[in-house]
């Protein structure tokens, strides 16, 4: 199974400069956490994100009509500094390794499986594999 | 004991057991014997982590108890002067790092040659690998191959007995005897690929736990092997192949060949992950097989649309595997991809010589490829006779269906004749 695996940094909670890069040697540390996860065959794509200050938004409201906020975003207490898909077979596999993710003080890991079809049993399946062949033929 | 306990000790041993019985394996020079000082380390941690709680450094808990495991057992069994020799070897008084790395990475490399050693057959070969780097117990390989939990569990006891009987010893081989037994190796874990990509005679298509767990074996294989070309071949083939897992079948469960799949169910993940494997593979050296076929795969992996693939270049890169490993299988597929490029005429020409084959005799899907054919040159006669002997030969139900249905397409005014 796969999952989605959020790293949600205590520096992103508070506004920081538009040129903003995390320090050297927590990038390092993150350089050999992901190599370990490479050399295990767990990490399928990984990649930090800019902060929310270069961020924006497009939000819909009932008839569909998009509205562009720009970053930063005064609501937000928790914002996403980068993210990794793993592929484990278990959820507590996924836990475990996040454990070990050499993390500073106030930063959190979120793990969300990936939805497969499997995941929906053989009729919501076929619905979905339905589904995405409308989509893919709309296209 | 709780089972969100058990379930996280599942996980750990996934993690660490191959390279806990790799490690274990170096100081007691049997992987047998290393494979079962591992299980007792993990009954250990079953029996203390439940009240003591999952140590911070779980690996190096393991290897440490398994170490002392290991020198008490050998203390026992096995003569004075040996027994020195090995203690002062080892140095159990340190619990080895985790993050001892390079050495792992050494240990778990002389595991998956040992595993994978060519005086094991090919199915002991596979389970070994799966028991001792994947960390699948033995009822998840026999669930896995369909096969009875004893026979999956004599396989392995008879196969670590050959190890030990063989004296095969415990370490990565070099030159050109490295060369002789990579291939081995391979072969292994594209087996592993294969039996999950394809249930031939089952109802079932697609069983991706073994793909995942031969896709995750390549690429520990790739870190532990990095200046080994066809290791990235063979990881690039796997993942531009399980790209395709969630398109390959329809609506109903039939099989949806490549050409006709909605590349919008594609796995664009793996498909990154796969050109990069296979750049890695391309810039090591001259194309062995796992790279003609990954940069096959990637032709159509790179095209947006069906109608944009790069026919002539794969009918060029089967021309070259051709060259490599003589197969009328291959031979089949270049007749495929001759008639994409240059016309069925030409695709005709390579096939036909192939039904002399008395391999393909009973293969059915050179009759499907000729049938094909035939039908495009509007010879719907012969193609509907093809159809129907793929369909006979196939092991497939859902393929077999799809045969007769391509059987009964042929316009009416060219009905088949009586067989």
């Amino acid at each position: 199974m796969r999952f989605f695996v959020m790293m949600i940094p205590d520096v992103y909670k508070r506004p920081v400069p538009a040129d903003f890069a995390p320090p050297a040697d927590a990038v390092e540390k993150m350089g050999r956490f992901n190599e370990e996860l490479v050399k295990a065959g767990v990490l399928l794509a990984g990649e930090g994100l800019h902060p929310p200050e270069k961020a924006a938004r497009v939000s819909f409201d009932e008839s569909g009509k998009p509205t562009v906020t720009d970053g930063p975003f005064a609501e937000t207490k928790e914002a996403i500094g980068g993210y990794w898909i793993w592929q484990v077979k278990s959820r507590e596999e996924a836990i475990e390794w996040a454990r070990r993710c050499p993390a500073g003080s106030g930063d959190v890991l979120e793990i969300r499986q990936v939805f497969e079809p499997e995941d929906f049993g053989p009729d919501v399946a076929r619905q979905e594999r339905e589904l995405k062949e409308k989509i893919g033929k709309n296209k | 004991m709780p089972s969100e306990l058990s379930l996280t000790i599942d996980a750990v041993w996934r993690m660490e057991s191959a390279q806990l019985i790799a490690a274990l394996a170096r100081v007691v020079r049997d992987v047998g014997f290393a494979e079962e000082v591992a299980q007792e380390a993990l009954v250990a941690a079953l029996a203390q982590w439940p009240t003591e709680g999952v140590p911070d450094n779980p690996g190096a808990w393991l290897t440490a108890v398994g170490k002392r495991r290991a020198i008490d057992i050998m203390r026992r069994n096995r003569r004075r002067a040996e027994k020195h020799r090995l203690l002062a070897n080892d140095g159990i008084e340190e619990p080895p790092e985790l993050n001892d790395r390079y050495d792992v990475g050494d240990d778990l490399l002389r595991l998956i040659f040992v595993a994978c050693h060519p005086v094991l057959s090919k199915e002991a070969r596979v389970a070994l690998s799966l028991r001792l780097l994947g960390g699948l117990t033995t009822q998840e390989i026999a669930r896995a191959f369909l096969v009875p939990e004893p026979t999956i569990a004599q396989r392995i006891v008879r196969a670590k007995r050959s190890l030990s009987k063989s004296r095969v010893p415990f370490e990565v081989p070099r030159g050109e005897e490295r060369a002789r037994r990579l291939p081995s190796v391979l072969e292994v874990i594209y087996l592993i690929f294969n039996e999950g990509y394809a249930a031939t005679k089952g109802e079932n298509w697609v069983c991706p736990q073994l793909c995942e767990e031969a896709m995750r074996l390549g690429r520990i294989l790739s870190h532990l092997a990095p200046e080994e070309s066809e290791v990235h071949g063979l990881v690039a083939l796997m993942e531009l192949q399980a790209s395709r897992f969630a398109a390959r079948t329809g609506v109903d469960g039939e099989p949806v060949l490549l050409l006709d799949q909605n590349r919008a169910q594609w796995d664009y993940v793996l498909i990154r992950q796969g050109l990069e494997a296979l750049a890695k593979a391309e810039r090591l050296g001259k194309p062995g097989p796992y790279t003609l076929q990954a940069a096959i795969a990637a032709c159509h992996s790179r095209a947006p649309t069906s109608e944009q693939t790069d026919w002539v270049r794969i009918a060029a890169l089967y021309a070259a595997l051709t060259q490599l490993t003589p197969s009328p299988v291959v031979e089949l597929n270049r007749a495929v991809a001759m008639s994409m490029a240059f016309g069925p005429q030409a695709g005709l020409e390579v096939a036909d010589p192939l039904t002399r084959d008395p391999a393909l005799r009973r293969y059915h899907l050179l009759p499907a490829v000729r049938g094909h054919l035939l039908e495009k040159l509007g010879r719907h006669h012969e193609a509907c006779a093809e159809f129907e002997r793929a369909a006979m030969l196939t092991q497939n139900r859902r393929e077999r269906e799809l045969m007769r249905k391509r059987a009964g397409a042929i316009p009416p005014n060219n009905l088949c004749g009586p067989k």
